[in-house]
């Protein structure tokens, strides 16, 4: 009324409305309107259009009212609810510099929380395991660029390498050192996963973006499909079990002249708990410790500028098949390293625990957290997994709370919850510009 | 007269069965600029290319130094001491522009590092203003210091300059070939450069090259090119600032 280029408040308003209702009832009717019940002659259709005509008033009125009161031009608008790139980048980095240390003090404290419930541990187990792997496939999606849908392929590698060195070859051929199986293990996996890393890249070098993705998804399923069916080797199905502990350095955690004896502590069936937790802990550590390392020097700083722009690096010199298989090995490496913890952690493995979904779980927490991130990536993994397993109970919404989640980062955080990629040389000043300034679509 | 620096023989370049570079004999002696001009498509930017091997010519040689590199890898040849900054500049939009002249010294090993960072400085005194900011926020004409300063902190012997004043304003490609001109004067750099903007370039050119649907159909100086009425007719009339 106020603007004259405008229809009469009333008219346009209750045109929406009314298409808004129809539409509401198009789609609650069936839904809601007819329900099937059982009968003594058979299935019926019982009518009940109570809640249909609710809901469908419900629409009407309330577009109205919507149509009244905020969406007319100069009053409020539903799309400034979603802050802006600019807002939620300085809130991101803000929360970022509180986040870190506080993550860091809660992650080595937790288990020292006296009378603590030996889920909590366990959960802080799964949740490190997941920090982990995205922290290692960080290194190939966020820096290096390679976006790789089979990074459960060498988490497999690694557990059934140890798995398999364990149960079969230290017995057999080093039975003294049965003790020390997991440690002897754990850098043979790293090694045996590096070594598919470059497998990997051999025949991917040429490819990029989607190519790539379809060559490492069907690389993730081959690793799974042969575990599967080769038998002899790897028992199928059936799966390898009876893998050792983790020791203590050679102590075991038991009852009698093992880690508590040694410490002069009382048994407790938590120590041993404790101990994969801050092993996983370490581990997840030295991944992060080794990204950040990597990345002042000119391998990360290589990866970052083929993530950039492939033929530029080129034409300065740089070999890009070194740069992709180091990027492929170092990536795979760290996720041999977490399947080495993982077959121990359960003492039995089968090709279940390795599919697609696992690579999916993991990319989607690098993606989620932003690509590149540490600390978003820690974040996403603590948020996803974490907060999957404690809502347990929720299963049937978890999918959907899940997607909503997904879909509402999508559109605040486009490049994930902490986009801004930190510089790796600071001069005088620390001068970040949000990723969300910068040109999209080569990232 | 002593062999050229850079010589490209015969060379003829396909594109699956198209051809597009139908045999190219061109020069480039140590301590000149030379320009090559032509229209769109011409095959300008393929030269450029095949002289570092992507992709590699099917015919003919290139010879650097008397070095035959028609076959070699990109990236080996970009440790030959010759340096390129591409078309489209691709510049790393995500890393700074000390990062992206980090970059530029990988294949040295960073031994000169601080003093060409400081050279390159002197030479772009805008890229030190936005040293700490991201690739991607620099303007066009910020962009294009960039990628030459990329390329000559790998301390090349010879500059290949594939259109540096694309998308740039009058007075940014002044700015640019003036600094290409300088180098070129106070450290002997070899310049090899293709330019759609034949005026400036011939200008600044000792010798040129005029090629059309891949064969070299002129050259002489940057003068007698300038000169010809043929020249001025295709590329300069209404071109002209």
């Amino acid at each position: 009324m106020s603007s004259p280029a405008r229809q009469p408040f009333g008219l346009a308003a209750l045109k929406d409305a009314a298409i808004a209702a129809l539409i509401t009832l198009g789609l609650f009717a069936p839904v809601m309107g007819l329900r099937t019940a059982q009968d003594n002659s058979g299935l019926t259709i019982v009518e009940n259009w109570w809640p249909v005509l609710v809901a469908v008033a419900v629409v009407f009125f309330g577009r109205l009212i919507l149509n009244a009161f905020f969406w007319s031009d100069n009053g409020f608008k539903v799309t400034d609810l979603i802050p802006r790139g600019e807002a939620t980048a300085k809130v991101g980095e803000t929360l970022a510099k509180l986040l870190a240390p506080v993550l860091i003090i809660v992650a080595i404290g937790l288990p020292l929380i006296p009378g603590l419930d030996r889920y909590y541990i366990d959960l802080g187990i799964l949740v490190l395991t997941y920090v982990m792997l995205g922290w290692g496939l960080n290194i190939v999606v966020g820096l290096a660029g390679l976006l790789d849908l089979g990074y459960v392929a060498f988490y497999a590698v690694g557990a059934y390498s140890f798995a398999l060195i364990a149960t079969v070859v230290i017995p057999n051929y080093a039975p003294g050192l049965e003790l020390w199986a997991f440690w002897i293990c754990l850098p043979l996996a790293g090694l045996l996963a590096a070594f598919w890393g470059i497998i990997l890249g051999f025949p991917v070098l040429r490819l990029r973006g989607d190519y790539l993705a379809i060559v490492t998804l069907a690389f993730g399923e081959i690793i799974r499909i042969v575990l599967l069916n080769w038998y002899e080797f790897t028992g199928g199905p059936n799966g390898i079990n009876r893998i050792p502990d983790a020791t203590f350095f050679g102590l075991e955690f038991k009852r009698n002249n093992g880690f508590a004896d040694f410490f002069g502590l009382d048994y407790s069936s938590t120590q041993k708990f404790i101990f994969l937790y801050y092993l996983i802990l370490v581990l997840a550590f030295l991944t992060n410790f080794a990204t950040i390392r990597l990345r002042r020097l000119p391998i990360g700083r290589a990866w970052e500028a083929m993530r950039e722009d492939e033929i530029a690096c080129r034409s300065l010199g740089l070999s890009i098949v070194k740069t992709k298989l180091t990027a492929f090995a170092l990536g795979a490496m760290f996720g041999g390293f977490a399947g080495s913890f993982f077959a121990t952690k359960q003492g039995f493995i089968s090709p279940e625990s390795f599919s697609f979904i696992e690579s999916a779980n993991i990319l989607a927490i690098v993606v989620l957290g932003g690509m590149g991130s540490q600390l978003g990536i820690a974040i996403a993994a603590l948020v996803m997994v974490g907060g999957f397993e404690y809502f347990r109970e929720f299963e049937q919404y978890r999918m959907l709370v899940f997607g909503l989640a997904m879909v509402l980062i999508m559109i605040w955080r486009p490049r994930g919850l902490i986009s801004s990629r930190t510089a790796t040389v600071f001069l005088k000043e620390k001068k970040t510009v949000s990723a969300d300034m910068v040109a999209e679509g080569r990232g | 007269m002593s062999e050229p620096l850079l010589a490209v023989r015969g060379v003829k370049t396909y594109y699956g069965n198209i051809i597009a570079l139908k045999g190219v004999d061109l020069d480039v002696n140590e301590g000149e600029i030379v320009a090559l001009i032509g229209a769109n498509g011409a095959g300008k930017s393929t030269l450029m290319m095949t002289v570092f091997g992507k992709p590699q010519a099917r015919e003919g040689q290139i010879l650097y130094r008397g070095q035959d590199i028609t076959r070699m890898e990109t990236h080996e040849i970009a440790r030959l001491q010759i340096a390129q900054s591409p078309e489209g500049r691709r510049i790393f939009p995500r890393m700074t522009v000390y990062e992206n002249l980090q970059m530029g010294a990988a294949v040295t090993g960073g031994q000169h590092f601080a003093s060409d960072l400081e050279r390159m400085f002197t030479l772009f005194p805008r890229l030190k203003e936005r040293m700490g900011q991201r690739g991607g926020t620099l303007s066009g004409g910020e962009q294009q210091m960039l990628a030459i300063a990329r390329a000559l902190m790998s301390r090349p012997r010879l500059l290949l300059l594939d259109e540096p004043s694309l998308g740039l304003a009058p007075l940014i490609v002044k700015q640019i070939f003036g600094a290409i001109g300088e180098l070129n004067k106070d450290e002997g750099l070899t310049v090899f450069l293709v330019e759609q903007n034949a005026y400036h370039a011939l200008k600044l050119a000792h010798r040129g090259y005029v090629m059309v649907n891949g064969v070299i159909t002129m050259s002489g100086t940057g003068r007698e090119l300038l000169a010809k009425e043929e020249i001025r007719a295709a590329y300069l009339e209404g071109g002209r600032q």
